[in-house]
C-alpha cells in the first residue's frame, strides 16, 4: 500500500450520519400514533375482539350463496351498462375538453374556465357526486351514468391536457405553415403525438368506471352496489360474498380486456 | 439510401423531371391487413357493447331533461350555507376524517412494504412468492374502500376503526404495486457493490435500496394520503366514521344548507391537502 | 404539373419587434421576381429567421407590406391567410416532421391545406396526391422508407422528407430556414443540390437562410446579406466582397 498516506484530518464527517430531520419526522409520526390512538379510543383490545369476530363472519360468508342469481345478474348487467355508457360519453367529452384546456393550444380565456371545471370534477369523490345526482334525477342507472361521466372527465381531461402541453410545437408549426385548417392541425400534428397516451388514460378510466359502477349503487345510483348494500343490511353474508366474488371477477375480466385494447392501438 | 438522383450541377438536364413519369396509380394502405382486422374487431365489440347498453339500460329520459331544473332547485335550497354548522359538528368530524386518512395510510405501510418487497423480482427472485404477493395486491385494489368499510363494520362495528382498516387495506394494493415497480427499477450497480462487500441482507436493503427509492416512496405515500383524504370523507356514508356520517345524516333529513356546508368543507380540506402534498413533494424531489 | 408563377414577392419596409421598442427587422425592402436560389446570410440574431417567418406569417410583422399574388400578406387573416400559405412552402432547420407518422404521411401533409378535416383524419388522400407523393419520394431517394416512422430516419433523410413535403404543396415560393445547419457538410451539399434542382424544375424562387457563406456562393443566384436588421448587400454572389462580409459579420478572424 505504498503511496497511501493515512488520513489524519479530524474534520471528516461521518458519511452515514443519521439526519436529524429524518429522526424528527419519525419521532413526530410515532408521537402522532400514540396520541391519536388513545384519543380516538382505539385500543388493542378492540382489535383483538374484531379479529375474533372475523372468524364468525368468515364462516357466515362461506360458502357463497349464488341462489339469488336473478338479482345478482340484473345488478351485474346494470353495472356494466353504467360503466360502458358513462365511459363512452366521458371519453368523447374529455377529448374535447382536454383539448380546450391545453394552454399551448387555446387562449387563456378558453383554457382557464375549462381547467377550473375539470378541477371541480376531480375534487369530489364519485360517491358524493352520485348523491347529488340521485337527488337530481332519482334513483337508478341514470344517476350512476351521470356521476361516472363527470368522474371520467376529471381524470381523463386533466391528464390529456397535460399530455398536450408536453408535445413539441415544432411539428404543429410546420403543419400550420402548409395552410392547414385548425382541425387539420389538431388531427395531424397534435393527435399522433398524444394518441397512445390518450388510449392509456381511456382504458384506465374504463376499468376504473367498472369498479366505481359497482360502488355508486350504495347510494342508490344503480348497479351491484345497491344489491350489495342491502345484502349487508340484511346480514345476508353468504350473498354478500357471492356478490363480492362477482365484482372481483368482473374487474379482472375488465383489466384483461383493456390490456388487449391497449396493445392493438 | 441512394443518391443516384442527386447529381453534379452540370448534369442537371439528365435528372428525370418530377411529373413526367408514367402514371401508374399506386396504392397505399394505412394499416396492414392483420392490423385492420384487429381494429375492426375491437370497433365491432365497442359498438355492440354500446348499442346493447343503450337499449337495455333502464333510464327514464324525462328525468334527464328534468335534471337541470332539479339541480337549480337543489342549489336554491342550499343557499345560504349553514355556516354555524361548521363549529357544531363539521370541525370535529373533519379532524376525525383526517385521522382516519393518516392512520390508515400509516397502517397500510405495515403490509404494503413487505408485500412490495416480496413482489419485486430483484429482491425476491422466487416467482411463486412474487405471484402470491401479486394476488394480495390485486385483490386489495379490486374492492372499493366503501365495500371494505362495509366488511369491517361487520367485524368491528360502526365507527372509526372500521374506517381506518378499510383505508389501510385498500391502500395496500396501490402503495404496494407502485413501490414494487419503484424497487424493480432500482439501479443494480450500488446493490452489487454492497453485496460484494459481504453486507447483510438488511444492510443492503437499508443502504442500497432505500436511498434510491426514497423519493419515490415519499411521493407514493403522499399521493395515496391525498387520495385517502377524499376516500375517508365518504366512508362515513356507510357508517365508518368521519365527516361522511354528518353528511349522511344531513342529506337524509333533507337539510340542504347543512349538506352544502359539509360539501364546501370537504372541498376545502381536499384542496388544502393537495396543496400541502405538492409543497412537500417539491421540497423532497 | 403547373409551372409556378413567379410574380414573386415584394417586401416593403418590413418592421418586426418581439419586444416593444426594440425592432429586429428595421425596414427591409426586397423584391423577388426571378426563380432560383436566393441565399440570405448574416450573423445570428440579425433577423434572418424572423424575416422568413414574417413572410408566411408564423410571426406577425409590426409594420410594412408583403405583396404576394396581388394581396398584402400582412393583412390577411383566417381562411384567406391559409389559402395563401398553401402557396408558400417552408423547410425548417429541425425538419419539424410529425415524428410518429410515417414518411409518406409526412409528405402528404403538404396537401393538408386542400383537405377537409375528415379526410385528413381518415387519411383519404386523393389518388393523384398519392401518385405525386410516391414520385417525390422516389425522386429524393427515400422510396424504401415510405412506411417507416419519421423518427427512424437520419437527419439528412428527414430533411429530404421536409423538402418533399414543401414541394408537395406545389408552392410558388419556397422558404428554407437554415435547412443545412443541423447537417454534416456532405449532407448539407446534397440538400442544397436537391433544393436547386427543385428551384429549376418548378421555376420558383427559393429563399434560404444560411450560415455557410461558401455554400451560399456556390449555389445561390443572388445573395442578400443582412446585418443589424437591415439589408446590407443585395446582389450576385460574385459581387460580394470581403469588405461586405466584414461589415455583415463583423471582424475578420473568421474570414481565413
Amino acid at each position: 500500500m505504498a503511496g497511501l498516506t493515512p488520513n489524519t484530518s479530524p474534520n471528516r464527517e461521518n458519511p452515514f450520519k443519521a439526519s436529524w430531520t429524518n429522526r424528527l419526522i419519525i419521532a413526530a409520526i410515532i408521537g402522532y400514533l400514540f396520541y391519536s390512538l388513545s384519543a380516538l379510543g382505539l385500543t388493542f383490545e378492540r382489535l383483538v375482539i374484531g379479529f375474533s369476530e372475523s372468524e364468525r363472519l368468515l364462516s357466515r360468508m362461506f360458502p357463497p350463496n349464488f341462489s339469488r342469481s336473478g338479482l345478482l345478474f340484473s345488478g351485474l348487467l346494470e353495472s356494466l351498462q353504467i360503466a360502458i355508457i358513462s365511459s363512452l360519453f366521458g371519453i368523447v367529452i374529455s377529448l374535447f375538453l382536454g383539448l380546450m384546456a391545453a394552454r399551448n393550444m387555446m387562449p387563456a380565456i378558453v383554457s382557464t374556465p375549462v381547467r377550473g371545471f375539470i378541477a371541480l370534477c376531480r375534487s369530489f369523490h364519485p360517491v358524493i357526486i352520485a348523491i347529488l345526482f340521485v337527488k337530481a334525477v332519482g334513483f337508478g342507472a341514470l344517476a350512476g351514468i351521470l356521476t361516472l361521466v363527470f368522474a371520467s372527465i376529471g381524470f381523463i381531461a386533466k391528464l390529456f391536457a397535460e399530455a398536450i402541453e408536453e408535445i413539441s410545437l415544432k411539428s404543429v408549426e410546420a403543419i400550420r405553415a402548409t395552410g392547414a385548417s385548425f382541425a387539420c392541425v389538431i388531427l395531424y400534428a397534435v393527435l399522433p403525438q398524444v394518441f397512445t397516451r390518450f388510449i392509456g388514460f381511456a382504458s384506465y378510466q374504463l376499468d376504473s368506471n367498472l369498479r366505481n359502477s359497482t360502488m355508486v349503487g350504495i347510494v342508490g345510483a344503480g348497479g351491484l352496489g345497491g344489491t350489495l348494500f342491502s345484502a349487508f343490511q340484511r346480514f345476508d353474508y353468504d350473498f354478500v360474498s357471492a356478490i363480492l366474488i362477482t365484482i372481483i371477477a368482473l374487474i379482472l375480466v375488465g383489466e384483461f380486456l383493456s390490456n388487449i385494447v391497449r396493445r392493438v392501438f | 439510401m441512394t443518391t443516384a438522383h442527386i447529381n453534379n450541377k452540370s448534369h442537371v438536364e439528365n435528372i428525370p423531371q418530377v411529373g413526367n413519369m408514367s402514371h401508374i396509380d399506386k396504392e397505399w394502405q394505412r394499416f396492414t391487413s392483420s392490423e385492420r382486422i384487429a381494429r375492426f374487431a375491437i370497433y365491432l365489440c365497442f359498438v355492440s357493447a354500446i348499442v346493447w347498453s343503450w337499449q337495455t339500460v333502464e333510464v327514464i329520459p324525462e328525468f334527464l331533461y328534468d335534471a337541470p331544473a332539479q339541480f337549480a332547485d337543489m342549489f336554491e335550497r342550499m343557499m345560504p350555507l349553514d355556516y354555524a354548522f361548521y363549529p357544531e359538528s363539521i370541525h370535529e368530524a373533519m379532524v376525525e376524517t383526517l385521522n382516519i386518512a393518516t392512520l390508515g395510510t400509516l397502517f397500510t405501510l405495515i403490509f404494503a412494504i413487505p408485500l412490495a418487497l416480496l413482489n419485486a423480482p430483484n429482491i425476491t427472485p422466487n416467482k411463486t412468492l412474487n405471484w402470491i404477493a401479486q394476488v394480495f395486491l390485486v385483490s386489495s385494489r379490486s374492492v372499493n374502500s366503501l365495500v371494505w368499510a362495509l366488511l369491517f363494520i361487520a367485524l368491528f362495528g360502526p365507527g372509526l376503526l372500521a374506517g381506518i382498516m378499510a383505508i389501510a387495506i385498500r391502500s395496500i394494493g396501490f402503495v404496494g404495486k407502485l413501490l414494487a415497480e419503484a424497487l424493480a427499477e432500482v439501479n443494480a450497480g450500488p446493490i452489487e457493490a454492497l453485496r460484494a462487500t459481504g453486507a447483510s441482507w438488511m444492510s443492503i436493503l437499508l443502504k442500497g435500496y432505500w436511498p434510491q427509492v426514497m423519493p419515490a416512496f415519499y411521493s407514493i405515500v403522499l399521493f395515496r394520503w391525498d387520495i385517502n383524504v377524499r376516500e375517508s370523507a365518504v366512508l362515513g356514508l356507510v357508517g365508518a366514521g368521519g365527516i361522511g356520517v354528518i353528511l349522511n345524516d344531513a342529506q337524509n333529513l333533507f337539510e340542504w344548507q347543512k349538506v352544502a356546508m359539509v360539501l364546501v368543507s370537504i372541498f376545502t380540506v381536499v384542496i388544502v391537502a393537495e396543496a400541502v402534498v405538492i409543497h412537500i413533494r417539491n421540497k423532497i424531489i | 404539373m403547373a409551372v409556378a408563377s413567379y410574380d414573386g414577392i415584394k417586401i416593403n419596409n418590413l418592421y418586426h419587434e418581439y419586444v416593444a421598442g426594440k425592432p429586429i427587422l428595421k425596414g427591409i425592402n426586397i423584391d423577388i421576381d426571378k426563380p432560383g436560389i436566393i441565399a440570405i446570410i448574416g450573423p445570428s440574431g440579425t433577423g434572418k429567421s424572423t424575416l422568413l417567418r414574417c413572410i408566411n406569417r408564423l410571426n406577425n410583422p409590426s409594420k410594412g407590406e408583403i405583396i404576394f399574388e396581388g394581396a398584402d400578406l400582412t393583412q390577411l387573416k383566417g381562411k384567406a391567410l391559409r389559402k395563401q400559405r398553401r402557396h408558400i412552402g417552408m423547410v425548417f432547420q429541425e425538419y419539424n416532421l410529425v415524428e410518429r407518422l410515417t414518411v409518406i404521411e409526412n409528405v402528404l401533409s403538404g396537401r393538408l391545406g386542400y383537405m377537409t378535416a375528415w379526410n385528413a383524419w381518415r387519411r383519404n388522400y386523393a389518388q393523384e396526391d398519392l401518385n405525386k407523393a410516391f414520385e417525390l419520394l422516389d425522386f429524393v431517394g427515400l422510396s424504401e422508407f415510405t412506411n417507416q416512422r419519421a423518427d427512424s430516419l437520419s437527419g439528412g433523410q428527414r430533411q429530404r422528407v421536409g423538402i418533399a413535403r414543401a414541394i408537395m404543396q406545389d408552392p410558388y415560393i419556397l422558404l428554407a430556414d437554415e435547412p443545412t445547419s443541423s447537417l454534416d457538410p456532405k449532407t448539407a451539399v446534397e440538400i442544397m443540390e436537391l433544393m436547386e434542382t427543385f428551384a429549376q424544375q418548378k421555376n420558383i424562387p427559393v429563399l434560404i437562410n444560411m450560415h455557410d457563406v461558401n455554400l451560399a456562393k456556390r449555389y445561390a443566384k443572388r445573395i442578400i446579406g443582412m446585418c443589424n436588421g437591415k439589408v446590407h448587400y443585395d446582389g450576385s454572389p460574385e459581387g460580394i466582397t470581403e469588405e461586405d462580409l466584414k461589415v455583415i459579420y463583423g471582424g475578420e478572424s473568421w474570414l481565413d
